[in-house]
């Protein structure tokens, strides 16, 4: 049925298109790109925009062609005067209920509405009136939430609670009087926000955008009396070119750390040396856990909005999450030890900036629970975005600029700390180093299919001495829920679970650049691009188990002594509790 | 009735006298007494009823029951089944009595009930709403009974399609036509479900009809259950009505308990089972998924169709929405029969309409007309025309989703094409009557403030669009108009019209396209000469003190912007670029010195 | 009071507990929020947060349905809840100088309380009582044909009544 071909009419040319679709779906399919506002593949379609409307023969009025479905014979307009008037009118109520703060706001030639108002060519504003007026919601430390902005297109509410289902935001109110807020209209810092920025990523315009960092850092990087250390994550260099017009999928690993070098910082070190270390502890935690019998499966704990997430949502398997730090919060504990011993200052005296994909980071680097004494291992987190328009503000030509490497000693890394970007990629990269810890051989097929993808749960099987070891991986928080579904009704089900909060892992999080005008939010292949930059990094390493890292090893000897030694467990893990307000997970919810 | 239990009019005229009445009479007494019934029961003997071909006639009250052919051998049938198990003896009906004519009977001396035809509201006045056993004595559930025993589903669809019948919540989409696509789908689970959403602002037909008969409606669903193979109905109600709530709630358990909604009902194998979901204050419930997603437990914002809710309605399965005053039709065409149902009305609408009639007009209330009549006969002769020697000036029909229609239009019949043609809609029943003292402009503004205040948000043009019109309509009374706004209210809201997502913003607009289409002078006045005809616009009054003033100086004592000069005793003056119209001058003189213009 | 308090609640959660064994138990949110409003008056947001947890329904979703019903209450009402009636039957006969006078005497607008919890004014559509426009309903009572000067009658009464009710109070 769903291949069955029709013959439908675009504008009175006829086309044969496949049946069972959307007249968008159709038009798409033959070249049409009828302008949209509130559809996205992966979201319900919601209609609600109007911006794709469209004229059908034998319909009085428009349709939504995100939600009407075509029929054999039916004969579509896409561009008729009339429509072209009514298309560009409803943009202009969206402006018209709108700040005109264009130049100064951060989505300025990056904004979906921005492009729409230039695309139906409006030069003139017929029906100014009054405009909503809403307080910017500054409460949270990932997340900025700016209701003047917002054109209820429902995204970030559908994202929220369809992918992620965590169901921070709703509409509330009505009419003209909507707003997108969380329960009891209540500041986001208030609320179950796992600070993922997912909303950030599919928000047209600038209602969501990360809370920035960027002055701040301008101001320190200025300061000479302390020293300055950036580390920035996998993903990062794997999407970075984009916000300067490369390709998706062009790495710029080392453009970026001769760039950061220009901006001011006196160290780069790399993440995916944190990922390496993050591996050596987990794999030991894992085994460890494995052979005394204690609490399985063990699930992965670098995502901080999905530590942010369990810790509301799922409390109850608390003891199931690995001590580890993120690699991010490891990487802050030894550059204000180790490093800092290394380079005879006070850990005081040393700025601890990341760079990350993550909006949730900004979140983890203030928690309590990772002080290293009374400092914070990571100071400072900008996402790929902000760094990008720093690099840009500061006038460094980011295009033509000459690679460099890595800082030493925390800046070489393996293969497998490079995958840890791409969801499965820390499973990948924990068996390569747990199989060869446990059996005392080296795993020759390490490129683990059956994890790789972007399927919502993938699981693995894996023999280690006649053992077989079952693992999981989810990404995004909605199948991370329905994963622990699974573990709650089958406790041994699985040995060792990865989750990543974000669809795709941290290659689509929340601080990434923005979809530019021929793509869209969350665009899989996109994702894909972005994905196959990091396998490639992996594949070209020389060294790609995370143990085989010659620096993760001399880090050891010199100072930690040995996986899940006290000293690593000072510095390297970390606890969580239950936390407040907990969180909801409905048995069956639509957003409607 | 002088507490005795029944009422028995035995007609003594010379044509039943023949027909041996007398004899009734006698075994009449004979059966009340060996029945010990004698003291429950009155006998009236009538003169000649007219209906003598039919003689002898008794009527029974309450319930004005009318047995005609009376034989003799009969009365002891009545006796035990009328008078004491409570049943209506079907056969013994006379048959060409119409179950709506017991109103027209008991009313129809009264200009007001005379030109009306009582069909959904046939029993509304007449029987105790709370009283299954009032229904029943009206030939209640008897239509139920009919299907179950005689019709298979597909019959009474036919039956349905073939009387005519149209949606009464305002779409006027075939009834029959939509219980057909519903029965088509094959699911497990389909549900029925009665729209008692009701939120125009001054209409009220819903209410009154559930109050004063909620059998009817339950009745017309059980049916309906029944045609497109549901057991599951669903009511849902505004909440602001507790005592149609209260009443449906009894009837729900009174039929429940008579065997009239369950399990097996009546012995049948079919099985239905009616529930109240109460809506929350908001008039967009109205439309049908807003109305589902709203029994869903959701925001009541209404989702593009297809699919529709004949394909996936309520919890993803078929449902079959119709409102009211539809379902009350429902027992009349399966008693009556659609052939008798399609003689009312006109070639594409029969039957009745219910209208809340108000506004300037003499008779407000609650009416039912044929199809076809003209708007004139419901203004002037059911209305009783318009009060104070004023000047009719419009009437407004659909409610918020409705037009204005002038003078020249009164002749238009009431059926769903000639009201479009018009300018306007059939809508569900409010029809507010304009004298010349209404101010066009103004009322569009009224009707907009109100939809733009129900707007769910959801699509762009209805909730930002809607918006801009009311601020220019605003503008326009205020007396800020500029040239150019009527052409911008045009475009607005041609383009909701055709764009939004659902009904309320497709019809949105109506009020303000079809005053101007209609009044367009009176905008030009208020925006070009800052005149407002109707004197209402407040902004756009002038305030003149004639000489009938005395000079007693209270206007310019109350005057809060001290517009108002004048010496003691002479005549005073309004400032006209320091008054704010506030009419505190108008309202205070005790000489009427003051005019508005 | 306390007592009276888990009464309430004791009901609030028998009522639950009944829609929960019915079908789809989450499509009776706006019942339940009726049922929570019925017996508090309002809907707090501890009532609210009551609700979601044992229904297992996101407090997000329950706030965008209470604010999206005009029925729900959100903050505490008073003793006397005037609903003004701006139907077009009302509205054509002057519902408009009737509210402007009520919001006068009460010092509030639409939606709000008067600060010693006496009065809430709010609108309703249509009460139904056209014959008798312009109408408010206070309470459950109807009060028809008015004109200004016969809301500030009413309103007056009103208050006299309550005064004097305080001083027995206080009396006794």
């Amino acid at each position: 049925m769903k291949d069955e071909k029709i013959k439908i009419y675009i504008n009175d040319k006829p086309y044969i298109v496949k049946s069972g679709q959307t007249i968008m779906q159709a038009a798409d399919s033959i070249g049409f790109h009828i302008p949209r506002l509130c559809y996205h593949p992966k979201l319900s379609v919601e209609g609600a925009c109007r911006v794709c409307i469209v004229q059908v023969q034998g319909m009085n009025n428009y349709v939504a062609s995100c939600a009407f479905p075509i029929q054999d014979g039916m004969k579509i307009y896409t561009n008729t005067p009339e429509l072209r008037q009514a298309r560009r009118d409803i943009v202009e109520l969206l402006l018209d209920n709108h700040p005109e703060d264009c130049h100064t706001c951060e989505r300025n030639s990056n904004c979906e509405l921005q492009r729409l108002a230039m695309s139906m060519g409006i030069k003139k504003r017929h029906f100014v009136g009054e405009k909503k007026h809403y307080n910017r919601d500054l409460s949270s430390p990932s997340i900025v939430r700016d209701p003047d902005k917002c054109i209820l297109c429902g995204r970030c509410v559908r994202i929220c609670s369809e992918i992620q289902n965590v169901h921070t935001l709703t509409q509330a109110y009505r009419g003209f009087k909507t707003v997108v807020i969380p329960a009891f209209d209540e500041d986001l810092a208030e609320s179950v926000c796992s600070t993922c920025g997912q909303c950030i990523n599919v928000c047209p315009t600038a209602a969501f955008i990360e809370k920035s960092y960027t002055q701040e850092l301008f101001e320190k990087l200025n300061d000479n009396s302390i020293v300055k250390v950036v580390q920035f994550a996998p993903s990062v260099r794997a999407a970075i070119g984009e916000a300067f017009g490369f390709e998706p999928g062009t790495q710029k690993e080392n453009e970026l750390v001769a760039a950061l070098r220009k901006l001011g910082f006196d160290y780069v070190f790399d993440t995916q040396f944190g990922a390496d270390l993050t591996i050596m502890e987990e794999a030991s935690e894992f085994l460890e856990r494995l052979q005394n019998k204690q609490k399985l499966p063990m699930i992965t704990s670098c995502s901080s909005a999905w530590m942010k997430y369990l810790e509301q949502f799922h409390s109850d398997l608390i003891e199931n999450i690995s001590t580890c730090k993120s690699p991010m919060s490891m990487m802050g504990a030894l550059i204000k030890t180790y490093f800092a011993d290394k380079i005879k200052r006070d850990k005081k005296e040393i700025l601890s900036v990341a760079v990350m994909c993550c909006t949730a980071k900004k979140y983890e680097a203030a928690r309590p629970e990772l002080m290293i004494d009374d400092v914070r291992g990571v100071d400072i987190v900008v996402t790929t975005r902000e760094i990008a328009w720093m690099i840009k503000s500061a006038g460094i030509d980011f295009v033509n600029i000459k690679g460099k490497g890595f800082d030493n000693p925390l800046g070489l890394s393996s293969g497998g700390g490079a995958i840890f970007g791409v969801t499965g990629g820390v499973m990948e990269a924990a068996i390569r180093t747990a199989y060869e810890l446990y059996t005392g051989e080296t795993l020759i097929e390490i490129e683990l299919e059956e994890l790789r993808g972007f399927n919502n749960i993938r699981e693995g099987k894996i023999m280690m001495e006649g053992k077989e070891i079952r693992v999981a991986v989810a990404h995004g928080l909605g199948n991370a829920s329905k994963l622990l579904e699974i573990v709650r009704k089958e406790p041994d089900r699985y040995h060792f679970i990865e989750i990543m909060g974000c669809p795709g892992g941290c290659i689509g999080g929340g601080g990434q650049p923005y979809a530019g005008s021929s793509s869209i939010p969350l665009d899989e292949n996109v994702l894909k691009k972005r994905a196959e930059a990091l396998y490639g990094l992996d594949r070209n390493k020389t060294i790609r188990r995370c143990h085989e890292n010659p620096n993760i090893q001399k880090l050891y000897k010199e100072f930690l002594g040995r996986p899940l030694s006290s000293l690593s467990h000072k510095l390297l893990h970390t606890h969580y509790s239950a936390k407040k307000p907990e969180g909801i997970l409905p048995a069956e919810f639509k957003v409607r | 009735m002088n507490n005795k239990e029944f009422v028995i009019i035995l007609c003594n005229g010379s044509s039943c006298l023949k027909n041996k009445s007398n004899d009734i009479k006698n075994e009449l007494i004979k059966q009340l007494e060996k029945n010990n019934l004698l003291s429950k029961v009155e006998i009236h003997l009538s003169g000649c009823l007219g209906m003598c071909a039919k003689g002898p006639i008794m009527i029974i009250n309450p319930g004005y029951v009318i047995y005609g052919n009376l034989k003799v051998e009969n009365i002891e049938t009545i006796v035990q089944r009328h008078l004491i198990k409570r049943e209506l003896i079907s056969e013994f009906i006379i048959k060409e009595d119409h179950l709506f004519n017991r109103f027209f009977r008991i009313f129809g001396d009264v200009n007001f009930f005379g030109r009306q035809m009582r069909i959904t509201l046939r029993n509304c006045g007449i029987i105790n709403p709370e009283s299954i056993d009032d229904y029943l004595s009206v030939r209640g559930y008897e239509a139920l009974a009919k299907v179950l025993n005689e019709m298979t589903p597909a019959q009474v669809i036919e039956e349905v399609k073939k009387s005519g019948l149209r949606g009464r919540g305002g779409g006027g989409f075939p009834t029959g036509k939509k219980w057909e696509l519903t029965a088509k789908v094959e699911a497990k689970e389909k549900y029925v479900i009665c729209n008692a959403d009701e939120g125009d602002p001054g209409a009220f037909m819903d209410r009154s009809a559930i109050e004063g008969d909620p059998h009817t409606i339950l009745e017309g669903m059980i049916i309906g259950g029944y045609a497109i193979g549901s057991q599951k109905g669903i009511i849902y109600i505004r909440a602001e009505y507790p005592l149609a709530i209260k009443r449906l709630e009894k009837a729900i358990n009174d039929a429940r308990a008579e065997g009239f909604l369950g399990n097996n009902i009546l012995g049948s194998n079919f099985s239905f089972d009616i529930e109240i979901r109460l809506g929350a204050g908001a008039f967009v419930c109205g439309e049908e998924t807003a109305l589902i997603h709203s029994i869903e437990g959701y925001r009541g914002m209404p989702r593009p169709r297809p699919p529709y809710p004949a394909q996936s309605g309520l919890f993803e399965k078929p449902t079959l929405i119709n409102n009211v005053e539809t379902w009350a039709n429902i027992p009349v065409i399966i008693l009556e029969g659609a052939d008798w149902f399609s003689s009312i009305g006109t070639e594409k609408s029969k039957g009745t309409k219910v209208f809340a009639l108000a506004g300037n007009v003499v008779n407000t209330g609650l009416i039912e007309v044929p199809m076809g009549i003209t708007l004139r006969q419901i203004i002037y002769e059911i209305g009783g025309g318009i009060p104070n020697n004023k000047k009719f000036k419009a009437v407004q029909t659909g409610g918020p989703s409705g037009g204005c229609l002038p003078e020249q239009y009164l002749d238009t019949p009431v059926d769903y094409e000639s009201l479009i043609k018009a300018g306007s809609i059939m809508g569900s029943g409010g029809m507010i009557v304009m004298d010349e003292n209404t101010c066009m402009v103004n009322i569009a503004k009224f009707f907009l403030e109100f939809t733009q205040n129900e707007s769910c948000g959801k699509c762009t043009p209805c909730r930002e669009g809607t918006k801009r019109m009311l601020e220019i309509l605003e503008r326009i009374t205020e007396g800020k108009g500029e040239v150019g706004d009527i052409e911008k209210l045009e475009r607005l809201g041609n383009m909701i019209k055709k764009a939004s997502l659902c009904g309320l913003g497709q019809s949105a607009p109506n009020p303000v396209l079809s005053t101007i289409k209609n009044f367009r002078e009176e905008y030009e006045e208020h925006i070009k000469d800052r005149k407002c005809r109707a004197g209402v616009c407040q902004r756009l009054l002038r305030y003149i003190i004639t000489d009938k003033c005395i000079g007693c100086g209270l206007c310019k004592k109350v005057c809060p912007v001290k517009a108002i000069t004048g010496e003691p005793k002479s005549i005073h003056k309004i400032d006209e670029t320091k008054c704010i119209k506030c009419g505190l001058c108008y309202s205070k003189c005790k000489f009427s010195a003051i005019k508005k213009d | 009071m306390e007592k009276e308090l888990d009464k309430r609640e004791e009901e609030l959660i028998k009522y639950m507990d009944e829609k929960k064994k019915l079908e789809y138990p989450e499509s009776y949110l706006i019942a339940i929020l009726h049922k929570a409003q019925e017996l508090y008056g309002y809907l707090s947001k501890e009532i609210m947060l009551k609700i979601a947890y044992y229904m297992k329904i996101p407090t997000s979703h329950i706030w965008g349905v209470a604010t999206f019903y005009h029925y729900f209450k959100l903050k505490p009402i008073g003793k006397y809840v005037i609903s003004i009636c701006l139907g077009t039957a009302c509205y054509v006969k002057g519902a408009q100088l009737i509210l402007d006078k009520l919001k006068e005497e009460l010092k509030i607008n639409i939606g709000e309380t008067t600060e010693d919890m006496l009065f809430t004014l709010q609108e309703a559509r249509c009460l139904g009582a056209c014959g008798l426009a312009p109408v408010i309903m206070i309470n459950e009572k109807i009060y028809g044909d008015l004109t200004p000067e016969k809301i500030s009658e009413i309103i007056k009464e009103i208050r006299k009544k309550e005064k004097k009710l305080q001083s027995n109070v206080a009396k006794n």
